[in-house]
């Protein structure tokens, strides 16, 4: 029973890996094939060589892009859910499970920022990016469904890393947008943005967008920092020990607490403040990839 | 010749440079970035408080690197002076900031809203319209309703709302200041030792029955609590294929004061027992051998169990027996392995860690133990120096091994627990703090101050408002306002 589950998810995680892949194409389409070459009678006016971007003639794969996103992101979701189902328990017990609930996070945050920002210009990274942590996770880190050890037997499980999966979903977009803006202002600096870069968004949204997102969910990173140190009182007789991951996280904190003060109280705009969330955000990506996979510590969950 | 008078700056004054630089938001920016980047050296170099062994590695590996590495307490960062001294600094700075603003917001709270401002049609959200005469008490009914803050003047409202961003943003680094002296409490007047138990063995809480305790500076050793915990018994289950623990459950008869009757609980490692601010958690477990020697007279020189330590996931463990009365003294170290097979490469090995198969590998030690010298040494290991090695031998339960001097007989094993109390009368305070600074956040960064203002210019009114931070939603609020107002539905 268990194992049909197991099999279930596994194949799901792959149809939602090919859908993916197919909506990485439809949005590199998008972005390539929208570029005009000048018609043959343009060619008196001088302008020969410039090319112009007609969204018009690909919005249709554009939108295609996103539903394809939006179906990867269910087949993912069911998959993540029957992993757990064939586990019996939340599908967070290793770091196979962790990287497919952390790539659905991640396209959740793109597609739930999609409703209010229009964001569709990202989406070519988010896809692909969704597909290397899947690829990864189905070729390097996959193991067998299996149950928990005794430590991670605790409601806590659900709601500490729950709220840190999703935290780390919202910071790496914040992550790509700020990355965004320091290439998209490193261009305009250098001349002007290129054809193909005019239809994103002007850098002040940008900035605004890469702090809305970390103002929106620096709370509940706080509060996954805290409902972990309850669980740590209750498992381990200590709720703070800095243990690597413990400190990895309050240095995340730290970070992006001096990025809210350096931009809410000192004033930090534009690159000085990416550079700051940029920094911050890799804080998050050190903690999950560098201390689960060669770290000691007690978070030795990821059963590699 | 007039002569240029320097101001002094004076102790005084010095003093007074020196908070304002302490305080500004700059240095606490630094300060806050120098307390991130100096968190990383504790977790990427051993640290003592939590791998001892490993720190010790560094010292015979490479003694000199580690004696420098030591006298920048790199192996403490946590606890080191300079540590202590960024979260400090930072705190002081962080009071200074905060306490001010807490003053400012006091006095704002008990003033009223500015007044109306002459000119409303340049600011934001502006509208007029021709009224009815009604409006300034709808408009005031309405800030009521929804808890604005109201200066009444003639011919207009000025109404203010949202000092929970403030507030909340102050209560956010108030909490902090307690979750820091929840930690001091508890590491002044807290205390963790761990004691091994053999099954039906029992615990009684007081200092001279740990293996080991550290205790805070204030800690005093009457603040233990008195109970006793007998370990009735404990169960660990395995997973067969990957070998990993599946579930521990430590059945306890505690007996929480003196004269108390005995209660039984169950223990598990999410579940610890709690008496007050201390806790009891199970947190290791292992296997004791049961066995009897005896010395070359024939009478029994030891008998009982001897917890051994686990060395790896299948719970091979290593101990030492060691009989000071037995004549002449002997020594025995041994591994005791629950699951045993011989492998090609690296000997007699465990290969799962319930006893399925269990066998005690000893190797036989005869001379001096060491013991009346007086020097301390580990329980676990034998100093063998000046020890005579007489005989090696796999033992099955029940078997036992005849050697020119006594024997030893493996009569079984028990499972052992290791009970960590833990006392920490500061978490509580870290809690509070911990749950305070969310909601102050949450508050803080959700929260909108803004204005609006209404003014009767003879039959014409005007409508106006001010969102501070540009905080989005006034727009929408606004226009509630006036549809109230006007009296429509």
């Amino acid at each position: 029973m268990s194992q049909t589950w197991a099999y279930l998810s596994n194949y799901l995680v792959y149809s939602a890996m090919g859908v993916y892949t197919l909506s990485f194409f439809a949005h590199a389409y998008e972005t390539a094939w929208a570029v005009r070459t000048p018609e043959s009678s343009d060619s008196t006016e001088g302008n020969l060589l410039t090319k112009t971007l007609d969204y018009k003639r690909t919005e249709k794969v554009a939108r295609i892009a996103t539903a394809f996103m939006i179906l990867g992101f269910i087949l993912l979701f069911a998959g993540v859910i029957a992993r757990g189902v064939s586990a019996g328990r939340v599908p967070w017990g290793n770091m196979y499970e962790f990287s497919i609930t952390g790539a659905l996070a991640f396209s959740g945050a793109y597609l739930g920022a999609l409703r209010k920002y229009d964001l569709r210009w990202l989406g070519l990274f988010v896809s692909i990016s969704v597909l290397l942590t899947l690829g990864t996770a189905v070729a390097v880190l996959y193991r067998p469904s299996a149950p928990l050890v005794p430590a991670l037997k605790s409601t806590w499980l659900v709601i500490h890393v729950s709220a840190a999966i999703i935290s780390g979903g919202v910071f790496l977009l914040a992550n790509v947008v700020a990355a965004s803006y320091l290439y998209l202002e490193n261009m305009e600096s250098k001349g002007g943005r290129k054809e193909w870069a005019k239809r994103l968004p002007a850098l002040e949204v940008l900035d605004q967008l890469s702090y809305r997102l970390v103002a929106f969910v620096f709370p509940l990173w706080t509060f996954a920092v805290i409902a972990g140190a309850i669980w740590a009182e209750s498992a381990w007789g200590r709720y703070w020990g800095w243990d690597p991951k413990e400190t990895w996280a309050f240095i995340t904190w730290v970070a992006y607490a001096a990025y809210l003060h350096a931009r809410v109280t000192v004033g930090w705009r534009g690159k000085k403040a990416a550079w700051l969330c940029i920094f911050a955000g890799s804080t998050f990506l050190f903690n999950y990839i560098y201390i689960n996979v060669w770290g000691t510590g007690k978070h030795t969950y990821s059963g590699l | 010749m007039e002569q240029q008078i320097i101001p002094e700056i004076g102790s005084l004054g010095l003093l007074r440079f020196v908070w304002r630089q302490l305080t500004s938001m700059r240095t606490a920016l630094v300060l806050l970035m120098l307390l991130g980047i100096g968190a990383i050296p504790g977790s990427l170099i051993p640290q003592r408080s939590q791998n001892p062994m490993e720190v010790s590695k560094y010292f015979t590996d490479s003694p000199t690197l580690a004696t420098w590495m030591d006298r920048f307490s790199l192996f403490d960062v946590y606890a080191s002076p300079w540590f202590s001294a960024i979260y400090i600094l930072l705190f002081i700075s962080l009071i200074g900031c905060v306490l001010p603003r807490t003053f400012e917001l006091y006095k704002a709270s008990r003033a009223l809203p500015p007044e109306t401002p002459k000119n409303l049609s340049r600011l934001e959200f502006y509208q007029a319209w021709e009224g009815n005469g009604s409006e300034l008490e709808l408009a005031s009914t309405w800030f009521q309703k929804n808890h604005f803050r109201i200066r009444i003047s003639d011919g207009s409202l000025s109404a203010e709302k949202g000092f929970l961003r403030e507030t909340g943003n102050l209560f956010f680094h108030l909490a902090l200041i307690l979750i820091l002296i929840g930690v001091s409490l508890g590491s002044l007047y807290g205390m963790k030792g761990d004691a091994i138990v053999n099954k039906g063995e029992r615990f009684i809480n007081t200092p001279t029955s740990f293996d080991s305790i550290t205790y805070g500076k204030l800690f005093n050793e009457s603040s233990l609590s008195p109970f006793s915990i007998t370990v009735e018994d404990f169960i660990a289950k395995y997973d067969p294929v990957t070998n990993a623990p599946k579930d521990y459950v430590l059945t306890v008869s505690v007996i929480s004061k003196p004269g108390a009757t005995p209660e039984l609980k169950t223990v598990r490692v999410n579940s610890p027992l709690t008496f007050g601010s201390t806790r009891v958690y199970l947190q290791a477990n292992g296997y004791s051998p049961v066995v009897t020697v005896r010395d070359s007279t024939g009478a029994v020189a030891l008998q009982g169990p001897i917890p051994f330590l686990p060395q790896d996931g299948n719970l091979r463990s290593i101990g030492a027996i060691k009989a000071p009365d037995a004549i002449p003294q002997v020594g025995f170290v041994g591994s005791f392995l629950p699951t045993y097979e011989r492998s090609k490469g690296n000997g007699a090995i465990s290969v799962f860690p319930e006893p399925l198969d269990p066998r005690l590998l000893l190797s036989v030690w005869l001379g001096d133990l060491g013991l009346d010298s007086g020097r301390p040494q580990s329980v676990y290991r034998i100093d063998t120096s000046v020890m005579r090695q007489i005989g090696l031998k796999a033992l099955k339960p029940g078997q036992t091994f005849t050697y020119t001097g006594g024997s030893i007989t493996f009569e079984g094993f028990l499972p052992w627990v290791n009970l960590q109390v833990v006392r920490d009368p500061g978490k509580s305070y870290a809690l509070a703090g911990g749950i305070v600074a969310i909601l102050g956040l949450l508050a803080s960064l959700f929260a909108r101050r803004r204005r609006i203002w209404i003014r009767i210019n003879g039959s014409q009114i005007e409508v106006a408002g001010l969102a501070k931070n540009g905080a989005p939603g006034l727009h929408d609020e606004i226009a509630e306002f006036v549809t109230a107002i006007k009296g429509e539905k």
